[in-house]
């Protein structure tokens, strides 16, 4: 075989083969190439993402480190300071849903800790298949479908891998520690073939604890710590950078194996070093193991490294220098330290029954040297090898008209119906009756509660959870000994940038700002995760830039930094592409802890009231998805002033305790969130509502909260409303234990019975 | 009075434990390293909660021979304080044979994380004389091996000499015989549990019931302090 098939073999295009060669001048080895299949993937290098990503706004006051480390850090109050990112494992959960989705989790954990972060949180945002697709024959067109019932019908796949991937993060995070706080789950045909599995993970740091990801100082050491070495995961990274195609079976030793425990001691042990001076930087090993981490180090603080391969601790001793490089074998970490001081180190790794070993040293030359028995068998220049991948020559397709339709395949099928105009009331001419609506819809998956998935993981451990999953549109976390708490949360909705990729975009930046404000926080700044099929297909890059674009608006709107973030792409399979998928995670601030606004309605006589923007469309809901078998309609554009002075009133309303409640209105519309508020208390409502049509009852225009008040201070929350401008409306009051609307009602017990079994496995 | 809360590879709810213990009730605590054989300056014991040594094999299985727990029957025996294992710390101290049963997988064969509501059916015990008898206490629970069973007689034992201190009420919510929650030795210096005390310490987090669970054995079994 040739040196160039070889490089074809290793994922690297012809160009980009010939671009080392030019540079190198000369061909390189294998294990050369293997180093550069890995640094120059997709994964690794976001070669074909990162002039897209410039397009996000990265500066704001509160900004300690943004995208380039392994996290973004935010500073908070007090000189703390909170580290947080997002990172996908989808391709190898599709593959092996227990062990892919538990080292994500393993995986975003060391990135946290790489900061000098104590982890603290855990967020998952997972997309599968729908679990019971609904059979074509029902899905006749224009014709009103009944869902089937739950546990009907085919996917069994993607059962699967929900159990699995369910399994994997409760088995990981569990044992390490960290509480898993928030994140949501949705179903949908798109990820039948691809599920996605983004997992986001939060620290806390003091300002002065802060650490790099850097090398420097020649002669300096450069520590491996934690596990040994094995054969699991060799090629992961180049793995996550193809389509998911064929046998996906013989993928399987791509996926490296999690050990939580090893992992809870290198956090313990790498937390005891952070205290040392003598740490320069530390790095995990993930994508790419030691074939990327060290060189990353080395490109930031303009040095080289070499490494004498022998020293690396292995599981196995007839393992290659090739195999060594590029194993993905969890628990694994870098140190750069000052020369003299390793022993030190390796004390504190040892008393924790880890490994740790000596096995480099920071060099002035800027090249990545690999040495066996000291003769040289690798040396690359570290500029080369990072960031020296030319962009492949890749554009999207020419954007439709402005009010064109969007190039992106909606699903057949469906009705056939633009939904534009006026829709049926309900209870008219299609014969259902709100109530029963309200039911079905609380009892599809994606809305459904997700108790089953939460309950299996452990969300109260290190004892700072005020709030937890299940209880609100976001997460609440106390500091010990502060004021101040962490607001958290995490999602994405696929299916509006299908149908809308800019205004996606901005809807999933919008709805987390507005799930941190919901619980009274102040949004200060973003990580995010987007997931698409192939960016060679010219249509999925259109759907990449617009998604972006719409998020980059949204958050320079809203004042809002990306300080971290992860790209997925190749989320494809020969059938299926799926949905443009931009997951959002968010941190907010909030001031103090007693300040915290709950979700559920308090008390009966509060006055329940709309906020924002009052009336909309129904496009893109998951009311036409579930009655219709519909992915389509028009979304509405977000208007971003709007959303502006909804930030600034909401914490407001919520600063000076007018609140009893708040709720942002999103999946599944207004009837829905008003259930949902009814669940904590068990407390019901008479709705005072003019329009029973479709669009206003399930619609899900953005820009809206459900607040309660009490009766004598509603004055007081009309003119902080009107003062800012906000539109509002009384949509009725807390009363009893059923939801009345229209001389007709269901009582909470009835509507709480069908959200609860929603997901029962 | 004096505390430890020892520290296996794998222990989470260390911290936790030791918050409690240290910064709410302001008692002198240490973290004792799992390799720590010298118990004599402790008045209290908690093993936490957690996965030391990642629950392999069995949960406990490998702790129970850690050189902290092979001292723990000569402190038991000369009756020099209090023992109290907490969730993974209950797992260990059935393992090791110093409370009569053994814990097993949840009835559903998942792990298991909510707020239950539990019944004191004891309340003659350094742990938990701060109860009354029969009150309804709510502590959340976090495990994947919680199902306590026990051959017969033991049960019949346990229940003779009013070993049982909490019981699962309204739901059993991974199986165990008796819905039993909690239990102590034979001389009632070893206690284990199931639910997690210091995750409701604070009424941040609920009602706050598992702070008086420490403070019972702070002030000592009939409300005398201990030294």
């Amino acid at each position: 075989m040739s040196r160039l098939e070889l490089a074809l073999q290793h994922g690297l295009s012809q160009r980009e083969y010939e671009t080392i060669c030019a540079s190198l001048q000369r061909e390189p080895n294998e294990l050369e190439l293997g180093l550069f299949s890995l640094n120059w993937s997709e994964h690794c290098s976001y070669k074909s993402s990162k002039r897209f990503l410039k397009l996000l706004p990265t500066a704001g006051k509160r900004v300690l480190q943004g995208p380039g480390e392994n996290a973004g850090v935010l500073e908070l109050e007090n000189d703390w300071c909170v580290a947080f990112k997002v990172e996908s494992h989808n391709h190898p959960s599709a593959v092996e849903p227990f062990n892919g989705a538990a080292t994500g989790v393993g995986g975003i954990i060391r990135d946290i800790l790489s900061m000098g972060a104590r982890p603290i949180a855990l967020l998952d945002s997972l997309r599968f298949g729908d679990l019971t697709p609904q059979p074509p024959s029902r899905r006749g067109k224009g014709e009103c479908l009944t869902p089937p019932r739950f546990g009907e019908g085919p996917g069994e796949r993607s059962r699967q891998l929900f159990t699995g991937v369910v399994a994997g993060i409760s088995h990981y995070g569990n044992c390490v520690g960290v509480p898993t706080v928030g994140g949501d789950v949705s179903f949908d045909d798109a990820y039948t073939d691809n599920c996605l599995v983004n997992v986001m993970c939060v620290g806390l740091l003091k300002r002065s604890q802060l650490k790099r990801a850097i090398a420097h100082g020649v002669g300096n050491k450069i520590l491996l710590v934690g596990a040994r070495t094995g054969r699991d995961g060799i090629h992961g990274a180049t793995f996550a950078s193809e389509d998911l195609v064929g046998e996906t079976e013989a993928k399987r030793p791509n996926v490296q194996v999690g050990d939580p425990f090893t992992a809870k001691s290198l956090i313990e042990a790498t937390l005891e070093v952070c205290q040392f001076p003598e740490l320069i930087g530390l790095q995990d090993l993930g994508a790419g193991g030691l074939s990327t981490a060290p060189a990353e180090m080395a490109a930031r603080g303009n040095v080289g490294i070499a490494i004498d391969i022998e020293e690396i601790p292995l599981r196995d001793p007839t393992m290659t220098p090739y195999e060594i490089l590029l194993s993905e074998s969890q628990e694994r970490m870098v140190l750069c330290v000052k020369a003299g001081s390793e022993q030190k180190f390796l004390q504190i790794y040892r008393k924790w029954g880890l490994e740790a070993t000596v096995i480099g040293e920071v060099i002035a030359e800027r090249v990545y040297r690999i040495r066996h028995e000291s003769r040289t068998i690798a040396e690359v220049p570290i500029s080369l090898l990072v960031g020296g991948v030319p962009e492949p020559d890749l554009s999207p397709i020419p954007s439709p008209k402005e009010g064109g339709e969007s190039p992106l395949p909606l699903r057949e099928g469906g009705t056939g119906v633009r939904w534009g105009g006026a829709g049926g009331e309900v209870g008219g001419k299609n014969g259902r009756s709100w109530r029963e609506a309200l039911k079905q819809l609380l009892h599809s998956p994606t809305i459904g509660s997700k108790r089953w998935v939460y309950e299996q993981y452990d969300h109260t451990v290190q004892t700072n959870t005020v709030i937890g999953p299940g209880a609100h549109d976001a997460a609440l976390l106390r500091v010990k000994g502060e004021r101040f708490g962490i607001a958290v949360t995490m999602g994405g909705n696929g299916r509006y940038c299908q149908i809308d990729p800019y205004e996606g975009g901005a809807r999933a930046v919008c709805e987390a700002v507005h799930n941190l404000l919901s619980v009274g926080a102040e949004p200060i700044g973003i990580t995010d995760c987007l997931n698409f099929a192939n960016p060679t297909d010219p249509e999925v890059l259109w759907s990449f830039e617009q998604t972006i674009r719409g998020m980059a608006d949204a958050a320079r709107a809203l004042e809002l930094p990306f300080v971290s973030g992860n790209v997925s792409f190749y989320n494809q399979s020969e059938t299926r592409k799926i949905y443009p998928t931009p997951i959002v995670g968010m941190v907010g601030l909030l001031k103090d802890i007693e300040l915290r606004v709950p979700m559920g309605f308090q008390g009966e006589g509060d006055l329940i009231y709309l906020i924002g923007k009052l009336s909309g469309k129904v496009g893109g809901s998951e009311y036409l998805k579930v009655f219709y078998g519909d992915i389509g309609g028009e979304l509405e554009r977000t208007d971003l002033e709007l959303e502006r002075q909804l930030v600034t009133v909401m914490l407001a309303l919520a600063e000076r305790r007018l609140l009893h409640s708040a709720h942002d209105v999103s999946e599944g519309g207004l009837l829905v969130a008003l259930a949902e508020k009814s669940f904590a208390r068990g407390l019901g409502a008479r709705l005072e509502l003019d329009d029973l049509s479709e669009e206003y009852l399930f619609g899900e225009w953005p820009s809206r909260f459900v607040v309660t008040v009490a009766p004598e201070r509603e004055d007081a929350l009309k003119e902080l409303l009107d003062e800012a401008g906000v539109p509002y409306q009384r949509v009725g009051i807390v009363a009893g234990d059923a939801l009345e609307l229209g001389g007709d009602g269901v009582s909470v017990t009835e509507l709480r019975r069908a959200y609860e079994t929603a997901l029962e496995l | 009075m004096r505390a430890a809360v020892v520290v296996f590879p794998g222990s989470n709810c260390d911290h936790d434990t030791y918050y409690v213990l240290k910064d709410l009730l302001g008692i002198e605590t240490d973290l004792l390293w799992y390799r720590e054989t010298n118990l004599e300056r402790y008045d209290l014991i908690v093993l936490p909660g957690g996965f030391s040594y990642g629950d392999y094999l069995r949960a406990g299985a490998i702790a129970r021979f850690a050189p902290v727990v092979q001292a723990l029957p000569e402190y038991i025996e000369r009756g020099r304080g209090i023992v109290l294992g907490i969730c993974n710390g209950f797992q260990i101290l059935t393992e090791a044979g110093l409370l009569p049963g053994a814990l097993t997988k949840n009835i559903s064969q998942r792990f298991i994380c909510k707020t239950v509501k539990l019944r004191v059916e004891n309340n003659a015990t350094p742990l938990t004389h701060l109860f009354r008898y029969g009150e309804i206490i709510e502590l959340p629970i976090a495990h994947g091996e919680g199902r306590y069973i026990a051959p017969r007689e033991t049960l019949e034992r346990l229940k003779r000499n009013r070993q049982i201190l909490l019981t699962y009420y309204e739901e059993n919510p991974n199986g165990s015989v008796e819905n039993i929650a909690a239990i102590t030795d034979e001389t009632g210096t070893v206690f284990g549990m199931m639910p997690h005390p210091e995750r409701n310490s604070e009424r941040l987090f609920g009602t706050g019931d598992g702070l008086r669970l420490f403070q019972g054995v702070m002030q000592g079994p009939a409300g005398t302090p201990l030294p």
